[in-house]
């Protein structure tokens, strides 16, 4: 029989309707992988090996009655940012370890409603603040692929990290992930998988531990572009316990995927050509450009002038909110309380110092600045302006092209510890997608070529708000073009 | 505006996280690192621009006053570090 | 011109006190401000608390619309400009009774702008308040520190609940007109019925800002706008009694004038009136670094009112406190005095209308302000749980109107109806005590007493005051019930006066 856990998510949820293979067996190959596998990746904080054969069991129920919903037996995995009723919740924080939710985030509860099975809980940098999960309080995650002729431990990228690896790895059909600066994509392209950011609104943050509120967005990480449109399908919906949430009806994605991408026009923005930035990373996207235009895609040199000010204005933004979002963390009502301390306040300092980790500090003490009195408005309106100007970069080449194509990340996986010594050296991995965090707008990462070292690299399309459908349709001829197959080679 | 020791202590104290004297000095440095970094957005011309405080342009929904939530004590206290007759217990709070 | 009266005397001059409020007035919802949980008194600890008033992680809020309407009313109450768009912004603090560790309120764009209160001092002068804004806001939870002597216990019931916060301008100067004030926009608010007013259970509360003056700097504050002639200002928190906000203002200005006199100078500072002590102190809990961080809430979107909106619920408004007075003045002739206190609660200006529809409005004013007023009081009610209907001060007034019976007899009237007798016209049947107008009977009794007294009825005609006691022993004759002006005339003509 063949490994059920190299299924595309696609493959699977046919299978399970054909009756080829059951969820409970399904379910049974990836826990037995994770079991195997999880020691050394350190995907899984948390395995619910007994939820996920009693779901599969419900699943193969409904499956035998000839019923079911569209992921309908699949087992997934669920970074650890999704409150998950009665199971832990932690945010890859010590302050939420032992947490457990007493109620059920939007985006999974419309997983279960669609019949998906939950293998467990990803790793993730804490409180998603990250892009190397090396800040969460469970360890870093590994990545499964490693640079050619070495033998170093690379990270996953971050914030989803353990979702990244989990897909790459076959742990999972696929992954929840979520993305504030680009924490879905940039994991994405270190471990050759797809990750999708949607619209900003499109999926509920309704139970999703809170980052930065008004970029926070969840989204897939899965194997193929069909896949990672189909589990969006399910993520998305309009929820009315979230006031951002967008109140429009959900398409289906996959039908986008694999529809022809003849004279659509591609936009290339010359400010996303780095200084310094690798070869490689140069030539895959002019490799993707080439790809579009054999599909037929006319390409239109566009320009996004405000670009290198989105990271600096990210970071004010964010721990802006973060600051904010995270104080409910203080140990009186749930999370960590400190065992000693003198006085109210020593409490609430000594249980935040004990219960978060250094960059989440970092930000927090970042954020809590920017926003203090005589600050305010020289760093925090001031960023909320700029912002503004992205946004409108944006607004101003819809009118002459329908999808941008950028590289998803300035490089490929790098070694776990390689960029600890300094912030601002790790903050510049997000430099090519913290802008349609900014401007709220979807964009996916396609695995689309390996670099000298045997790394993967990811290609970015970015679309209009709400246009997924030409996101998807793109995504899909890259993935064509490209034909990555490239697995990494098991060591772990 | 670079920060310094005493204002690394300030900001500490508002953010609630206890962060040792030797510790100061560094995260200061680090601090303003970054802060210099982030100040490149001074030659941004934003002269008229309103500040962009979300990415969802439609006005907020509201909802109708009928009471949909609450009566479950179990649920709300069932993560307290401590508590006592339905309260949340903290240590004495001095007003 | 520096006004006299509103001068304090200390050791070395004359000193004023400037003072603005911040009243916050609960929504009078079913559910909180941004959750579905139930506002309300009495309940068990943290049985009205839905995971999002208790800032559970990925816990969003959604905004409750009647509460909008609620604060939208209001303002249209205080003739407040109405922001079409508005936002909510966070207050960041830690607090054990803030679950978020922020309160969701309005600084940077309120719902409610300008506005302007006109407050009757108690000389019956008027005299303007300016409103700064109205903005909605959350309330937070409450602390018990008596239930163990080591730690505090924390009931979230009141977290969330959806507060109106009317700020002020510096435009108070006396502790009576801070009392006066807060009674005005109180009434307004139960008008509006967007407010009980309950102040004992907390549901209307002032937080008051005292500062002191050398006398003279206030004018001159009015003149230029500069808040320097001002001083530094104190923060008396929730004060929820009129008597204890005139205490606590009182205390307050003799504080700062001392520490001013002896040299010193005021801190800026968070105070708690203690009705105990009789003295206010510092909080030395919220003292420290107030750097609230506020920013615009990126969980909620800007609040956008539609302008037919607001007008259907300005054309719904009642008639307020302000124009009802002027109207019981013009339509019933009433003084602006005794207007005044028909209008200070509704239920007692409808109670008065009800009773005064064809009858002497004047008189039934003084029933209703005098006598039901009072019975009330001392059975400790009001006029909206006033178990004496309208229709029978009505009655007792057209009975009184008539002639049927005499002032003096009416309140023996009113005693059995206040009984449960029945209606005043079946008491006075039942008693008895309709007035004797008959002449014949009069006269009888007249003659009678008369004979009786020779040596009396002899001295009158020297001295006419004496005729009061031949009109008293007459009325006691007819059981009171004799028409005292009938009694007077026969009297006179039978006495050659």
């Amino acid at each position: 029989m063949t490994d059920l856990t190299k299924l595309t998510l696609a493959d699977a949820v046919d299978g399970l309707k054909a009756k080829t293979f059951s969820s409970e067996e399904l379910t049974q190959a990836f826990l037995t992988n994770i079991e195997a596998s999880n020691p050394t990746l350190n995907a899984y904080v948390e395995v619910t090996a007994d939820k996920a054969l009693e779901q599969a069991r419900a699943s193969d129920a409904r499956l035998a009655k000839g019923e079911g919903g569209a992921l309908e037996g699949a087992p997934l995995g669920i970074k650890d940012l999704f409150c998950t009723e009665g199971v832990q919740t932690t945010a890859g924080s010590n302050m939420l370890r032992g947490f457990v939710p007493p109620y059920e985030s939007t985006v999974t509860a419309n997983l279960w409603r669609d019949g998906a099975v939950m293998l467990g809980k990803l790793n993730m940098d804490e409180f998603a603040m990250g892009s190397s999960n090396e800040t969460s309080a469970f360890g870093p995650v590994k990545n499964p692929w490693k640079s050619k002729g070495s033998n170093a431990d690379l990270t996953p990228g971050g914030s989803s990290g353990g979702s990244a690896s989990a897909v790459a790895a076959d742990l999972c059909l696929a992954a929840t992930a979520s993305d504030t600066g680009g924490s879905i994509r940039q994991p994405a392209a270190f471990t050759g998988t797809v990750g999708i950011k949607p619209t900003y609104g499109r999926a509920s943050r309704y139970g999703m531990v809170a980052f930065a509120s008004s970029l926070d967005q969840a989204g897939p990480i899965a194997k193929t572009v069909k896949d990672s449109a189909l589990l969006l399908n399910s993520m998305c919906s309009f929820d009315a316990k979230d006031s951002t949430s967008l109140d429009i009806p959900t398409p289906d994605w996959t039908q986008s995927v694999g529809q022809s991408v003849k004279g659509l026009r591609i936009g290339v923005p010359k400010e996303y050509v780095l200084d310094g930035m690798p070869a490689e990373i140069q030539k895959l996207w002019e490799q993707g450009v080439e790809w579009l235009k054999a599909a037929g895609c006319e390409i239109v040199e566009i320009s996004l002038p405000h670009t290198k000010y989105a990271l600096p204005t990210y970071y004010i933004v964010a721990p802006a909110e973060a600051s904010s979002n995270l104080a409910r963390y203080d140990g009186m009502r749930f999370g960590h309380r400190a065992e000693e301390f003198t006085s109210l306040d020593d409490l609430y300092a000594t249980s935040r110092a004990e219960g978060f980790g250094k960059e989440v500090q970092r930000r927090l003490t970042i954020g809590a600045y920017v926003l203090s009195a005589g600050f305010y408005d020289a760093y925090y309106v001031k960023a909320l302006k700029v912002r503004r100007r992205i946004a409108q970069d944006f607004d101003n080449v819809w009118g002459q092209v329908d999808a941008i194509l950028t590289p998803s990340t300035p490089s490929a996986a790098f070694a776990i510890g390689d960029k600890q010594i300094d912030p601002l050296t790790m903050y510049l991995n997000d430099v090519f997608t913290v802008t349609t965090n900014l401007a709220g707008l979807p964009g996916i990462s396609v695995p689309a070529g390996l670099s000298a070292d045997g790394l993967p690299l990811g290609l970015q399309v970015i679309g209009k708000a709400l246009d997924e459908a030409t996101v998807f349709q793109v995504a899909g001829a890259l993935e064509d073009a490209a034909g990555f197959v490239a697995k990494p080679d098991r060591w772990w | 505006m670079a920060i310094d020791a005493a204002t690394v202590r300030k900001v500490a104290h508002l953010a609630r996280i206890k962060t040792p004297e030797d510790r100061l000095e560094p995260l200061a440095q680090e601090l303003n690192g970054i802060l210099k970094w982030i100040e490149q957005l001074d030659e941004v011309d934003v002269q008229g621009v309103e500040p962009m405080t979300s990415n969802v342009s439609q006005p907020l929904r509201l909802r109708d006053d009928v009471v949909t939530d609450g009566d479950k004590v179990a649920d709300v206290l069932s993560n307290a570090p401590k508590s006592a007759d339905g309260f949340f217990v903290v240590p004495k709070v001095v007003e | 011109m520096t006004d006299n009266s509103k001068l304090i005397q200390g050791r070395t001059g004359a000193w004023e006190i400037v003072m603005g409020l911040e009243i916050h007035a609960q929504v009078a919802s079913n559910a909180k401000l941004f959750s579905g949980a139930a506002v309300g008194f009495g309940a068990g600890p943290n049985e009205q608390v839905s995971l999002v008033d208790a800032g559970f992680p990925g816990m969003l809020p959604t905004l409750n619309k009647y509460c909008v309407e609620q604060a939208v009313k209001s303002g249209l109450g205080l003739r407040a400009q109405i922001n079409l768009k508005s936002q909510f912004d966070r207050k960041n603090y830690f607090y054990p009774d803030l679950p978020t560790g922020y309160q969701i309120s309005q600084l940077y764009h309120p719902l409610v702008g300008e506005g302007v209160v006109e407050v009757e001092a108690e000389d019956g002068s008027f005299f303007n308040v300016g409103i700064e804004r109205l903005h909605l806001e959350q309330d937070a939870g409450k602390l018990i520190h008596d239930l163990s002597p080591t730690e505090s216990y924390v009931d979230l019931n009141r977290a969330g609940t959806a507060l109106m916060e009317i700020v002020s301008r510096p435009d108070i100067r006396t502790p009576e007109e801070a009392v006066a004030y807060v009674k005005k926009i109180r009434t307004i608010l139960i008008y509006l019925g967007t407010c009980d007013g309950d102040m004992e259970k907390g549901n209307l509360r002032a937080d008051v800002n005292v500062s002191v003056c050398r006398a003279g700097n206030y004018d001159k504050f009015k003149e230029t706008g500069d808040f320097g002639f001002l001083g530094t200002r104190c923060e008396i928190k929730n004060v929820n009694s009129f008597r204890f906000i005139s205490q606590a203002i009182q205390y307050e200005a003799r504080r700062q004038i001392e520490i001013l006199e002896d040299g010193g100078s005021i801190t800026q500072e968070t105070r708690l009136y203690d009705p105990t002590a009789g003295e206010t102190r510092s909080m030395r809990s919220k003292e420290e670094a107030q750097d609230y961080r506020y920013f615009p809430d990126p969980d909620l979107l800007p609040l956008v009112l539609e302008q037919a909106w607001i007008d259907a619920i300005k054309a719904g408004l009642p008639e307020l406190p302000d124009d009802k007075r002027r109207r019981f003045m013009s339509e019933y002739g009433l003084s602006q005095y005794d207007a005044g206190v028909l209008i200070s609660e509704q239920a007692k200006a409808d109670y008065f209308e009800a009773a005064a529809k064809g009858r002497d409005a004047k008189l039934v004013s003084n029933w209703v302000t005098n006598e039901v007023s009072a019975r009330l009081a001392a059975d400790n009610r009001d006029f909206s749980d006033n178990p004496l209907p309208a229709a029978h001060v009505a009655q007792l007034v057209e009975l009184i109107e008539t002639n049927v019976i005499s002032s003096k007899i009416a309140k023996e009237v009113f005693d059995h109806v206040w009984n449960g007798e029945g209606s005043p016209a079946e008491v006075v049947e039942k008693h008895g005590l309709k007035q004797v107008t008959d002449t014949g009977a009069i006269e009888k009794a007249v003659d009678e007493i008369i004979a009786a007294n020779p040596d009396k009825a002899a001295a009158v005609a020297e001295k006419p005051q004496a005729i009061g006691w031949f009109v008293g022993q007459v009325m006691k004759a007819t059981g009171g019930k004799a028409n005292p002006a009938a009694v007077n005339d026969i009297l006179k003509s039978k006495l050659g006066l």
